[in-house]
């Protein structure tokens, strides 16, 4: 079955910004990658999924230009990321997972500095840098613009993440587990600024996480790494449904909740009311969660391996 | 290339300022130089053995060359080290011609504290001590001298910096620099070691910069005391020379090799280890 998901949504070559063809990476002895193959096409946003040592970070460093792979093929807005230069660095937008560093600079002063670099970069359809008030604007630290940076909160230094990340206005966007340690809210804020650059700037996103939840809300596509290779590609929905598993039903009745399993609900749900007709209220169905699908073909693809 | 040249500029210009509006950083820059105010002041009268040439009129134009030469060696490479663990190169890296802009910022911002904290010994340390004569001559010295130190010092800081990534492994490096500036004629006249330490000496930097700083602060007669009766420019060039070509040899190989070598989860692995070490 993994093997029908594995071909994934046929990206045309022409239209490809992110193309990755059977990329191998190990370290020593240990194969990290062992052949992973997807694409991307513009303003796409992308989510890989997987468990932890999956290669979730060394795929996306591969392809950020930051390590050098053992073999495939990489190309990403058109360059190979191991050999292209600073022009094509300036087309990059890269979401680092911060700590400490420019903890004296105040926020404006940085923003206003990293698009400096930017400024060479200039084209008459994407005017760079992004303006610093703008800027601030979108990400919500317009209050917080004078602020040194090592008084800023855990929500409002990961904010400022991704304004370094989007300073130079870029095509393609990395983004290395963007929301450990947001609330809610500062989730939900973040959401609607990924849409707001596909939307605007026809930014194509590879994003990765351990949310399942953020995975559905902002993927086009999602692309379940495991053992080292995409063992699926396709948007929440189409992956729910290439697995097969049972839908679960729930229904009050005499104001007593049941609830029940099928592989298929349709022949459940229709005897249940021939039998009980309205005495059934609040009837749910629900198909396989994300999270369900997931942990399926994680699960089934490392038993397959044993 | 004058694109890089400038945001650096204005990078190295903008980290100068915070070091100067911050307490801590301050201190740590002069410290050193308070303390050879200190030292100088208690030199009082003494002077250099066998000969009445004021010693502190010698040690201070010295240790301006000692000030130039830890400038230049190992405040760049603890901001290397430092700022490669807490992810500012990896920032560098994953901006176009950042990591250039980042060195070029970082020679500016350190240059210009070196400078600052070498004014703060001179100013005061001339009313302390006799002797010293700053003329015409000194300053034509000064100009080839100290651009010199730069290119001689700055890339082999950058080198050393580039070779560690653990802060807290820094001392490796404090303490036979300290070594070499106590065999370097710097508190004390190399021409009273003995003859293998001086040896030693002479291939380093630190001693031909404190020698050239002598013979740009002090009266001719002072070169009587140094090595070979003279203040042995064409030697101060000529070493100083070598220095800046094996370190501009060097250090865009080794800085290209750690730019290669950063990626986030280098960064997250030694923040990793960074929190432990607090803990423990």
């Amino acid at each position: 079955m993994t093997g029908a998901l594995e071909a994934g949504p046929q990206v045309p070559p022409a239209e490809r910004v992110i193309d990755v063809r059977d990329l191998r990476m190990r370290y020593g002895t240990k194969d990290v990658l062992t052949g992973v193959s997807f694409a991307a096409r513009r303003g796409e946003v992308l989510a890989l999924l997987g468990p932890n040592g999956a290669g979730k970070t060394t795929t996306i460093e591969i392809l950020e230009g930051f390590r050098v792979r053992s073999s495939g093929e990489v190309n990403v807005l058109g360059a190979d990321p191991a050999g292209a230069g600073e022009a094509w660095r300036a087309r990059l937008g890269v979401v680092l997972q911060s700590w400490r560093d420019h903890g004296k600079w105040r926020v404006r002063e940085l923003l206003g500095h990293l698009g400096m670099y930017y400024r060479r970069y200039s084209t008459e359809a994407k005017p760079r840098p992004w303006p610093v008030d703008d800027l601030l604007d979108v990400v919500g630290l317009t209050a917080a613009a004078e602020v040194r940076i090592h008084r800023l909160s855990g929500g409002q230094r990961r904010r400022l993440d991704v304004a370094i990340g989007i300073v130079g206005r870029p095509d393609v966007l990395f983004l290395d587990e963007p929301t450990v340690g947001f609330d809610p809210e500062a989730r939900r804020e973040f959401h609607d600024l990924v849409h707001r650059l596909t939307d605007v700037d026809d930014t194509t996103v590879l994003l990765t996480t351990h949310d399942l939840d953020e995975a559905e809300k902002l993927a086009d596509r999602i692309l379940v790494l495991s053992g080292g290779r995409i063992i699926a590609d396709g948007s929440a929905d189409e992956l729910s449904r290439r697995v097969a598993g049972e839908s679960e039903i729930r229904w009050t009745r005499d104001g007593q909740r049941f609830v029940h399993s099928a592989a298929n609900p349709t022949p459940f749900v229709r005897e249940l009311l021939l039998q009980h007709g309205d005495d059934v209220t609040e009837l749910e169905v629900r198909r396989n969660s994300l999270e369900d699908t997931y942990m399926r073909l994680v699960h089934d693809f490392e038993g397959g391996r044993k | 290339m004058i694109e890089t040249l400038r945001v650096g500029f204005a990078r190295g210009l903008i980290e100068f300022r915070h070091t100067l509006t911050n307490a801590q950083d301050l201190w740590g820059y002069f410290f050193p130089s308070f303390g050879l105010l200190i030292t100088l002041f208690f030199m009082g009268d003494a002077t250099v053995p066998g000969t009445d040439f004021s010693l502190g009129a010698s040690t201070l134009p010295s240790s301006l060359g000692m000030l130039v030469a830890f400038g230049g060696l190992i405040t760049i490479a603890q901001y290397l080290i430092v700022d490669r663990e807490d992810g500012t190169l990896l920032r560098a890296k994953a901006t176009p011609h950042g990591m250039n802009g980042y060195l070029i910022g970082k020679v500016v911002s350190t240059g210009g504290m070196t400078l600052a904290s070498l004014l703060i010994v001179l100013v005061p340390g001339i009313f302390l001590v006799d002797g010293i004569e700053f003329d015409a001559g000194g300053i034509l010295t000064l100009l080839w001298l100290l651009p010199l130190a730069v290119v001689a010092t700055v890339p082999i800081g950058a080198s050393i910096g580039s070779f560690f990534d653990n802060p807290r492994s820094f001392g490796l490096i404090m303490l036979p620099l300290f070594g070499l500036v106590a065999i370097s004629g710097i508190f004390y006249p190399i021409a009273a070691m003995p003859g293998w330490l001086q040896a030693i000496a002479q291939i380093f930097p630190i001693y031909w910069l404190g020698l050239g700083m002598r013979s740009a602060f002090l009266p001719g007669g002072f070169a009587a005391v140094e090595l070979g009766d003279s203040w042995r420019h064409f030697e101060t060039f000529g070493v100083l020379a070598v220095w800046a070509v094996a370190g501009l040899l060097l250090a865009p190989v080794l800085l290209r090799r750690m730019a290669r070598r950063e990626s986030g989860s280098a960064v997250a692995a030694r923040r990793e280890r960074a929190l432990n070490s607090m803990v423990r």
